[in-house]
């Protein structure tokens, strides 16, 4: 019975390293001259407890929950995925251009065609780290951060030369055609339904990981590639299409910032979507079932962050700063496993000591009379 | 073609070079020292930034650049105490536990930039460091001006780079360095404290980022802006590998990538009519390529990313 609550205490790490991380956070926010108290009821309420706010957590949640993904999925198979923000970039320019420059289809299938396109966009900008992981041995996180900066060039490039707006103030493209957005899933807000394809492949690779051969070869890859070899898995295979998957998926986070929230391709779009998965997938435990709560914990944070900078006048960084702990405390908190064995010696030191305890108590008591 | 022939541009050209050059530098040789000692430096991205924001609030608070130097070494050494205690002691995946320090580096200076900067962090202007022109070298015709009428930071890093290089190959600290690095157990049969090594490397190596990082702040832009470091630490990582885990390697393949940085600005300049990001992405095109090619060819440290734990098996 202690036995399994100290394991309970064990599988709830990543909730201290939040707690511990919002702890420390208070610091932060009183440093810059805010109660804490205050500002985490702003911040909170405002993420959950406000029609408006909730609608804008949500329309955070659809990218960093898909960009979650794209981590969790190779990083199964032992593989950094540092690029995903390149990728979200990557599947926005994609998208965008096959909803502007796609001769007259039906929409029917057009929308397919651009969500494709923005998956495919995505894919290759994960497919060539892979391939250059599993063909020639080079570092993936490096191959991937570096490629993060020539995505946002090629965006910024694109957005501001060849496919800029006339006349435009800034780099942004022509509006794409009001068929093709998705559409809204609360009435008078921006949230869309990007979240409900990022929830619906969230359950499809737990349920992938979980229940299927490919999962299974995916794991053992990644807790040793010498037995995955033995046990006749195709490794460089299992890398190829893990990262191809998760670029897909960072791909399709960048097509819905397109085609649902924004409905022009802008230069700089994402603001660290990218690296906020970094965090999600970390704080799920690598666990693909869990990455929606922790995507929605951290896009709560970030959404509120805005309305407790209106409220309290503190700068909104301060969630960034948090955010920055939060992972920090994760990570540390990944060298503390549960120990089972270890545990059960240390409680059945305890129990044979408190019946010693007891019996000398005993005897003393009787001694004494 | 009429950069080569005019003296005045090529030197301007070489110059330029070699200011992009050094952040990377102090960062590469920085990284090459963790990494010799078997740790991952994933982190040198974030120490960069670490260093540029201590040296602006030193810079801010003493009035003076060597309060911002002092402050720079101090904040990127808590990043590295940092990498040390997670990725050493804790025996973390030292990926995961750069990854983590790049993030919080990221945030928290960001924060605490505006918290102490407030409104005027981007119009501000901090005191740095001036070139100081060496007699007689400095007057030699187009390299002399480029060499040696230079910063103090920059003076420090040519002497950093050799120093180093004795350090790794000259001193029985390096060659400690150089056998925890590939063999661990070993080193530690010989009698050598491995964890000590290993945190003494890794606070250095995030020291010399911050050193970067400081330069970027005290002698080119004399302000602080979120997210600086632009992703020189991670482009410093392609350079040390490059340079084949060498000081001396590490710096050429950090002039290389500082050289099409400065290419890049002068197309740029050359062609205004075109969206200027096309170029901001030649270094990192030319760091993965560099990569790509030289794939297979070098050899990392043989026990890089495991943890040591005296007599496990």
């Amino acid at each position: 019975m202690m036995l399994k609550g100290i394991e309970l205490f064990y599988l709830l790490r990543p909730v201290w390293a939040v707690l511990l991380a919002l702890v420390l956070g208070s610091a932060l926010i009183a440093l810059g001259g805010v109660n804490p108290l205050a500002a985490y009821k702003e911040l909170f309420g405002g993420a959950f407890f406000d029609y408006y706010g909730f609608a804008n957590t949500l329309v955070k949640m659809s990218p960093i929950l898909l960009a979650g993904l794209a981590v969790v999925i190779p990083l199964r198979a032992g593989l950094f995925n540092i690029g995903a923000e390149g990728q979200i970039y990557m599947g926005g320019l994609l998208a965008a251009m096959a909803a502007l420059y796609l001769p007259e289809i039906p929409a029917a299938i057009h929308i397919p065609v651009v969500i494709i396109a923005g998956a495919i966009g995505g894919g290759l900008w994960g497919f060539i780290p892979g391939y250059l992981k599993a063909y020639h041995g080079i570092n993936e996180v490096i191959v991937t951060i570096l490629m993060n900066y020539v995505g946002i060039n090629l965006v910024s490039y694109f957005a501001g030369g060849p496919m800029m707006q006339e006349g435009a103030p800034y780099p942004y493209s022509e509006e794409i055609a009001e068929y093709l957005w998705l559409p809204w899933i609360m009435g008078g807000t921006d949230a869309h339904a990007g979240i409900l394809f990022g929830l619906g492949l969230a359950l499809i690779a737990w349920l992938t990981i979980r229940f299927t051969t490919v999962g299974f070869a995916l794991d053992t890859v990644g807790k040793n590639q010498t037995a995955g070899r033995y046990a006749g898995i195709n490794v460089k295979r299992q890398i190829l299409v893990s990262m191809f998957v998760a670029g897909a998926f960072a791909g399709l986070a960048g097509t819905f910032e397109v085609i649902g929230l924004k409905f022009r391709l802008y230069h700089l779009f994402s603001p660290g979507y990218g690296y906020d998965g970094i965090v999600v997938a970390f704080l799920a435990g690598l666990n693909p079932i869990l990455v929606p709560l922790s995507a929605f914990f951290l896009s709560g944070l970030k959404a509120g962050a805005h309305i407790m900078q209106r409220a309290t006048g503190l700068e909104s960084t301060v969630i960034d700063a948090i955010q920055g702990l939060v992972i920090i405390f994760v990570a540390a908190s990944l060298a503390f496993r549960f120990n089972q064995s270890q545990w059960k010696r240390i409680l059945d030191r305890r129990k044979s000591m408190e019946r010693q305890l007891a019996e000398q108590n005993a005897g003393a008591k009787s001694g004494s009379d | 073609m009429e950069l080569l022939f005019d003296p005045a541009q090529l030197s301007d050209f070489l110059g330029t070079t070699l200011r992009l050059s050094i952040p990377i530098i102090f960062a590469a040789v920085g990284g090459v020292i963790s990494e010799r000692s078997g740790v991952f430096n994933i982190s040198l991205e974030g120490c960069i930034l670490g260093g540029a924001f201590g040296a602006a609030v030193g810079a801010f608070l003493f009035g003076s650049p060597f309060g911002g130097l002092a402050l720079a070494l101090l904040c990127a050494g808590l990043a590295g105490v940092t990498l040390a205690v997670l990725g050493v002691s804790l025996g973390i995946n030292q990926i995961v536990a750069g990854i983590a320090i790049n993030i919080l580096m990221l945030g928290l200076t960001a924060f605490l930039a505006r918290l102490i900067f407030g409104g005027e962090a981007t119009t501000m202007t901090l005191p740095g460091f001036y070139p100081i022109a060496i007699p007689g070298l400095s007057a030699i015709p187009v390299v002399g001006s480029v060499l040696f009428n230079q910063d103090l930071l920059v003076y420090l890093m040519y002497l950093m780079v050799p120093a180093v290089w004795w350090v790794m190959y000259r001193t029985p600290w390096g060659l400690n360095v150089r056998a925890i690095g590939d063999y661990p157990r070993a080193a530690d049969t010989a009698g050598v404290n491995v964890q000590a090594v290993r945190y003494c490397a890794v606070i250095a190596s995030c020291m010399m980022a911050g050193l970067g990082g400081a330069y970027i702040v005290l002698s080119q832009v004399f302000v602080f802006t979120e997210h600086m470091s632009a992703g020189k630490g991670f482009i410093a990582l392609a350079a040390l590998i490059l340079g084949r885990w060498n000081p001396i390697g590490a710096l050429l393949a950090a002039l290389l990538f500082g050289f099409f940085d400065a290419l890049q600005l002068r197309l740029q300049f050359n062609s205004p009519e075109v969206p200027y990001q096309i170029f901001s992405m030649l270094p990192y095109l030319v760091s993965i390529l560099a990569l790509v090619l030289l794939a297979g060819k070098v050899r990392p440290p043989a026990a890089i990313g495991t943890k040591f734990e005296r007599g496990a098996k």
